[in-house]
């Protein structure tokens, strides 16, 4: 048998079908959640981005994180949130809210769960920030930056506790027992004597350093260092949840989002996975919620309201739900937005609960939309796949050259 | 050996307190009491099962739903000149002013809940979108409206409206049973066996039940789909202006822009328990959760704790028995 000839018609066929099938995807109204349809439409700057080179892309990215450390210092005019809004502050809340779209993220964007009592493990966090540290608080007292792993460990735990009844069964009712939760933890530190309701727990620790006249460095009033400390966190857990997300977690998790029965079919563990990532989300939730704790010092049963979880779900559905850049840039202007415009901040919860509805019935893909492309073989592939489909008509009838096109020859041929 | 992880566990003192003797003093007034609000409960339950049941979509926006009546309740009333003490009507006007209130905060609910399904679901139905699209633009909704009310009444909740003063109708085992008890449960139950009736015997009802069913195929059979999902938006509203009424009766000071909020994660645990897209499990889930929680809250000595038990009941069916306890959904009841 010839290799030459045997493979050709089959492959064309196959390309055809190919072809057909990506045409019928990018047509077919629909189908994946959130994301755009169709082949390669993720974004003008996506498409950019991929165009640079790797050094590139190093280099501009070198500049983009100087930049956003420096932002507090060189506190440009026009976007400064001076007078009104002291920015050094500003800029830690949209570090925070950074964080927390990051967290979230993982949880909506990826896994496509919806999580609506986010800021319950945010204030799992602070609380465990503000009672391990705060001295109204009688119990055991350690330095302030353990707290951050404690509070990551100990909203894991309930991230687990809570997601095990639940994600057994559909999304749906994740979404109302968090929304639930989101208001029983309110409720609880108002009632548990031992979360001291209103009253709080004052003087919150902060890392330690003092500065050249003896204040600490982290002082309450300083938003420099806590700003610098939450960005390098971003930093730390972007890089990390970008592994995830190449890796087989992410793999799993995106095949859940996208169709959990086929994923369930095709030998993915869907319950193991969704606790997975309902877990990291929240502990990525308790970290931000033990740095908030420290940077204002006070915790008391007022600051979690459950319409917040909503300002931090529409972070992550303005950047774009599945995009971790999207979820930063989200959570920067949710937060941004109110500080800057101090004219419209009493309507916040009202244009950002108008902008949920519009994004989705508009763009629900949001500002940033997700990488459909291939995830698991990186730009190579994709790559090898984008010179294919531009040579495809022209080499439909040379015989495959080289091995790799060899090997796929024959497995066509076999099929 | 670790004296310093000691004070980490709380103290009897500052931590939950059992109060049974209170429990067994007060269990009958619980009882009844808990029904009122287990009335309440299944009315609002109602409309979220009616839409699961149709759509597989939780309404996160019935709870506004349902605000927007209790706002419809209070200003029929207050402009019909109802104020904070009892007042001096006699009793047929009386009936006749709450049939007002009832009928306006009904038509107020179902005009909601209808605007709702054409501004934010329709759109996405047509598109085909997927789940969370529809729930992150339910949450959406739910979180528009409140504000909108938030920004027109402003945080307070407002003047709390007497109907009647409730009077002991009889006693049961030496706890006297109101008028005020009386009328929510009567008129719930009345409404729900209703709804039943609806729901299995008339020509609707069995579009609602197909399209629950196998809305693809139902639609072959000459269902009008669309007409079925708004007439049970509409249901739903209706309910849940109904549920109004009895709610600003029960509690004159809840009419606030967040008061639909908890109420709604509530009747949902009260549909859930039921069995979600059931209506008879609806009345039963509704009940059981008001009896259940009134327990909790003397049991425990603290009203708020009310909220706690409701959601720790739904995540407890959810663990234990997912499909509620009367389970079956409203497609598979039968006729």
């Amino acid at each position: 048998m010839s290799m030459t000839d045997g493979p050709t018609p089959l492959q064309t066929a196959a390309a055809e079908q190919a072809a057909e099938d990506r045409e019928a995807s990018s047509k077919a109204p629909g189908r994946s959640s959130l994301r755009p349809q169709g082949k390669r439409k993720s974004g003008y700057f996506s498409d950019r981005w991929h165009a640079l080179s790797r050094q590139q892309q190093w280099a501009f990215l070198v500049v983009v994180v100087v930049l956003a450390y420096m932002l507090p210092l060189i506190n440009p005019p026009i976007i400064t949130t001076e007078p009104g809004n002291n920015f050094a502050l500003a800029c830690f809340d949209m570090a925070r809210f950074a964080l927390i779209a990051v967290g979230l993220n993982i949880v909506v964007g990826y896994a496509g769960l919806l999580d609506l009592g986010y800021v319950a493990f945010f204030a799992v966090g602070s609380y465990v920030a503000a009672m391990l540290t705060s001295p109204d608080s009688p119990y055991l007292h350690i330095p302030y930056l353990w707290t951050l792993p404690v509070a990551m460990a100990v909203t894991m735990f309930f991230g687990v506790m809570l997601g095990v009844p639940t994600l057994r069964l559909r999304g749906d009712y994740l979404a109302i027992v968090t929304l639930g939760f989101g208001e029983i933890i309110r409720i609880l530190a108002t009632i548990i004597p031992a979360m001291k309701g209103q009253v709080g727990f004052q003087n919150v620790g902060h890392p330690p350093g003092d500065g050249a006249d003896g204040t600490p460095i982290f002082s309450n009033s300083n938003g420099v260092p806590w700003y610098w400390l939450t960005l390098t966190i971003i930093i730390i857990v972007t890089l990390l949840v970008g592994n995830l997300e190449r890796s087989r977690v992410g793999r799993a998790w995106i095949a859940i989002r996208e169709d959990e029965d086929a994923a369930e079919i095709m030998g993915v563990p869907t319950f193991k996975y969704k606790v997975w990532a309902f877990a990291i989300g929240a502990a990525v939730g308790g970290l931000s919620g033990a740095l908030f704790a420290g940077q204002v010092g006070f915790v008391n049963n007022q600051k979690f309201d459950v319409t917040t979880s909503i300002l931090f779900l529409a972070a992550v559905v303005l950047g774009g739900a599945g995009n971790k850049v999207g979820a930063i840039l989200g959570g920067a202007l949710v937060s941004y937005i109110p500080l800057r415009f101090t004219a419209i901040a009493e309507y916040k919860y009202l244009i950002f609960g108008i902008a949920l509805v519009l994004i989705m019935i508009f763009r629900s893909q949001g500002l940033l939309p997700a990488r459909q492309r291939l995830l698991a073989y990186g730009r190579t592939a994709l790559n090898k796949v984008t010179s294919r489909d531009a040579t495809e008509t022209k080499d439909m009838d040379k015989p495959p050259a080289g091995p790799d096109a060899r090997a796929a020859g024959q497995r066509g041929a076999e099929a | 050996m670790l004296p310093s992880l000691v004070p980490l566990l709380p103290t009897e003192n500052d931590w939950i307190t059992f109060d049974i003797p209170s429990l067994i003093q007060n269990f009958w007034s619980a009882t009844f009491d808990g029904l009122t609000f287990g009335a309440i409960y299944a009315l609002v339950a109602l409309g979220y099962t009616l839409v699961y049941g149709v759509l597989n979509l939780i309404n996160f926006a019935h709870s506004e739903v349902f605000i927007v009546g209790c706002y419809a309740v209070f200003f029929t009333l207050s402009s019909l000149g109802f104020g904070p003490s009892a007042p001096r009507l006699d009793i047929w006007a009386i009936i006749l002013n709450l049939l007002l209130a009832l009928v306006l905060a009904m038509v107020a609910s179902a005009v909601t809940a209808f605007l709702l399904e054409r501004i934010a679901y329709k759109p996405l139905r047509q598109r085909n979108a997927p789940r969370l699209v529809f729930l992150i633009t339910a949450i959406g909704a739910s979180f528009t409206i409140q504000y909108l009310i938030y920004l027109w009444r402003g945080p307070s909740p407002e003047l709390a409206l007497t109907m009647f003063r409730p009077t002991p109708i009889f006693d049961v085992f030496g706890t006297i049973v109101d008028s005020q008890q009386l009328v929510i449960i009567i008129a719930a139950v009345i409404m729900m066996v209703g709804i039943d009736r609806f729901i299995s015997k008339s020509r609707t009802g069995r579009g609602i039940r197909a399209v629950a069913q196998d809305p693809d195929t139902a639609t072959l059979m000459g269902v009008n789909k669309e007409r079925i999902i708004i007439t049970t938006f509409v249901i739903g509203g209706l309910l849940a202006g109904a549920a109004a009424l009895f709610y600003v009766m029960k509690i004159p000071s809840g009419v606030q822009y967040s008061g639909g909020f908890v109420l709604g994660i509530k009747a949902f645990a009260a549909a859930v328990l039921g069995g979600i897209g059931n209506v008879r499990g609806a009345l039963l889930g509704g009940l059981l959760l008001g009896l259940i929680g009134n327990y909790g809250q003397i049991l425990l000595g603290n009203s708020q704790w009310t909220d706690v038990v409701a959601f720790v009941v739904l995540v407890l069916v959810l663990l234990l028995r997912p499909e509620g306890i009367l389970g079956t959904s409203l497609g598979r009841s039968k006729a």
